[in-house]
């Protein structure tokens, strides 16, 4: 997994509340077997006015001018803006592969949805939460100028023209700013998990039956 | 130190603990075809075997066709898919229901159905409806494919502790009034949102008298109301229906389980962090009339008026009507449906299709009906439901009968909506293209969606005549 340390980038403001993966990627994506390649399908039922499928030539299909992600000025951003519980629905990590693969790197809203949080983290994407007014105000910067602000992971601050702070666990920081191998991480206390299992097997004999 | 039922079964799979960072122990790992290829992959890129592959079950459910399936999958890149599954339960050895196994169904109906669920255990599967399993008095929760790959490498998950809340439903629901009822009920109150970081624990004397079915369709929707967990304590509804389950313990064994099965419920003076609690009075047969599971009202009630609303919530609520095509303020018992599904991992249970065909006994679907379609949880249900002759039943009413999957829950096979088309759904999402881009979806009960394609339009069950 890639490092996530510090991000100067313009921001996407999408102003919407309860955005579902579903919308971040419809399910006929979902049917590659493979990590990447998701991007240009990203909110595709926003951002095209056609209806997509997989194997499409997308650079055909006609765009709708209106949605945010197609404004020119937004071509390179890595941070998008969103409202609260982003990222509800299904547990698909299409969405987060979706977003990376489009190069969104930064996520900031007044709350996300359980599953699709973890699923950033996995991925080096730096879900940020904050407060409902400093959203407020991100948004209302974003009316007047094209916004581009500053992420920094190590000291947990997000800078436009006001610096706002932000909570993040510990653990999942630390992943993110060394781009930690959660699974060789946890393969290194292997005889912790054997040692357990013994006793565990021991007292719920029923559970070893297969 | 009194414990919630959530707490009891964390504290029994701790393998490891570093502050407030647990490394938990998985019993059960459930896995389809969608989420799961990624997982496989990384696994050999890195070179890792699997832990503990008895602890894996495999089907395909979400691409699977629910018509001819002795034609095989006509979706050139479903079929790869499915194969894929195919090949790696085969190159590691896994128990796998394909799709010729009459055992194959959805995920979520199969596991219970085959005793492979079963209480105090910790159950994953990559599909945030895993909160079904809770029903068992299980930990039962939804993961990303990363994390499919973690477990499958490690047998455990890294955790933090979720919060607790007590949904307390208490005094009898009408007699018609359903688990999914409840479910939606309430979400209705508490938001999609409201279950963010908590293990929800549902309480009180309606849960109590909820059969497994019931508990599986309202902990299944846990997840809409934004919890990853929904969980049921264990009493003897969950213990008969465990009894002769293909997987579950017998003998000896089984009388061990059963002692330890006993201790699974939230003790009296356990405290939660949140406590909701909801007089089963009030709860009317539901519909859902917006893009998000939030948005649902009683059957006798009417989409909300904007100035009803606060202000921050009016873009949602104009957007969500300009896709619905509707109206605020139109009775629900005024919306016309096209299409009828019944399914789903919420509702495809025998008990759901027996209260869907009371509903169809002796009468017609509404001739403004374009397709009506019930599609059966798994095989096992398809057969029951054939033997008690619930098949004929749907068909004469003029119902197709199709095979078990996913469907037009989330329409990753053949089965959508067209654009502009409203569908009486049993699934549990009604986000915007859910069932089919530009498709309308309506989240009710078996039985509500039942009555809808008699009339053609919503209809409060409670007024209708029924059989049996």
């Amino acid at each position: 997994m890639d490092k996530f340390k510090h991000l100067v980038s313009k921001v996407i403001p999408l102003d919407r509340s309860n955005v579902d993966t579903d919308a971040i990627i419809p399910k006929q994506f979902l049917k590659s077997i493979k990590r990447t390649g998701f991007g240009p399908n990203l909110f595709d039922e926003w951002r095209y006015l056609d209806h997509g499928e997989p194997g499409m030539d997308n650079s055909k299909r006609s765009i709708n001018p209106d949605f945010v992600l197609n404004k020119p000025q937004f071509k390179d951003s890595k941070i998008l803006l969103v409202r609260e519980n982003f990222g509800c629905g299904s547990s698909r990590e299409h969405a987060p592969w979706a977003l990376l693969d489009f190069g969104i790197k930064v996520i900031i809203a007044e709350s996300f949805a359980d599953i699709f949080y973890n699923n950033c983290f996995k991925n080096g994407i730096l879900p940020i939460t904050l407060q409902k007014v400093e959203i407020e105000e991100l948004f209302s910067e974003t009316e007047t100028k094209t916004l581009e602000i500053e992420v920094n992971l190590e000291k947990q601050f997000v800078k436009s023209s006001k610096s706002y702070s932000f909570e993040i666990d510990e653990f999942k920081k630390s992943s993110l700013l060394n781009g930690l191998d959660e699974i060789g991480l946890t393969l290194e206390n292997k005889s912790v998990i054997a040692n357990f299992e013994k006793s565990y097997f021991s007292n719920y004999p029923w559970l070893k039956q297969e | 130190m009194a414990k919630t039922l959530y707490e009891k079964i964390f504290d029994k799979h701790v393998v490891l603990a570093q502050e407030d960072t647990y490394l938990i122990y998985i019993d059960r790992h459930l896995i389809h075809e969608v989420t799961s290829p990624q997982a496989f992959e990384g696994l050999k890129i890195h070179d890792r075997p699997l832990w503990r592959k008895e602890s894996i079950v495999a089907v395909p459910d979400h691409n699977v066709p629910t018509s001819d399936r002795d034609k095989g999958i006509q979706d050139p890149i479903s079929k790869i898919q499915v194969e894929t599954l195919d090949q790696n339960c085969k190159e590691h050895n896994l128990l796998q229901f394909d799709m010729s196994d009459v055992r194959q169904g959805i995920v979520h109906v199969i596991g219970p159905e085959q005793g492979l669920t079963l209480p105090g255990m910790t159950i994953v599967c990559g599909d945030s409806h895993t909160s079904t399993h809770g029903a068992f008095g299980a930990l039962a929760m939804g993961i990303g494919t990363s994390e499919v790959e973690h477990v499958m490498a490690t047998q455990c998950l890294i955790q933090k502790k979720l919060k607790t809340m007590k949904i307390d439903v208490q005094g009898k629901t009408h007699p018609l009034v359903s688990a999914k009822d409840i479910a939606l009920f309430v979400i209705g109150q508490i938001g999609t949102a409201g279950g963010t970081g908590y293990a929800i624990e549902f309480c009180g004397d309606a849960i109590q008298q909820l059969s497994m079915e019931g508990r599986m369709t309202l902990c299944n929707m846990a997840i809409e109301a934004g919890a990853r967990s929904g969980m049921v304590a264990v009493d003897d509804t969950t213990i008969n229906y465990l009894k002769n389950k293909p997987f579950a313990p017998t003998n000896e064994m089984w009388d061990l389980a059963e002692k330890e099965w006993r201790t699974l419920h939230s003790d009296s003076d356990a405290v939660f962090d949140k406590v909701v609690e909801i007089d089963a009075t009030m709860i009317e047969p539901q519909v859902s009339w917006g893009t998000s599971p939030e948005m649902v009202k009683g059957i006798s009630e009417s989409i909300p008026k904007k100035s009803n609303l606060t202000s921050d919530k009016h873009l949602d609520f104009q957007r969500a009507l300009a896709y619905m095509g509707l109206n605020e303020n139109t009775p629900i018992n005024e919306i016309f449906v096209d299409k009828v599904f019944i399914g789903s991992c919420t509702n495809s249970r025998i008990e759901d299709l027996r209260e869907a065909a009371r509903h169809l006994k002796g009468k017609k679907i509404n001739p403004s009906i374009k397709l009506a379609m019930a599609v059966p949880g798994s095989g096992i249900v398809k057969k029951q439901a054939e033997s008690e002759g619930l098949d004929k039943i749907f068909m004469e009413s003029g119902f197709q009968w199709r095979d078990p999957g996913c469907s037009m829950c989330l329409a990753m096979n053949a089965d959508r909506l067209e654009s502009g088309e409203r569908c009486a759904s049993t699934s549990n999402r009604n986000f915007e293209g859910r069932q089919g881009q530009g498709g309308r979806t309506h989240l009710v009960s078996p039985a509500m969606a039942a009555a809808a394609a008699v009339h053609g339009h919503f209809v409060d069950i409670r007024n209708e005549e029924i059989s049996g």
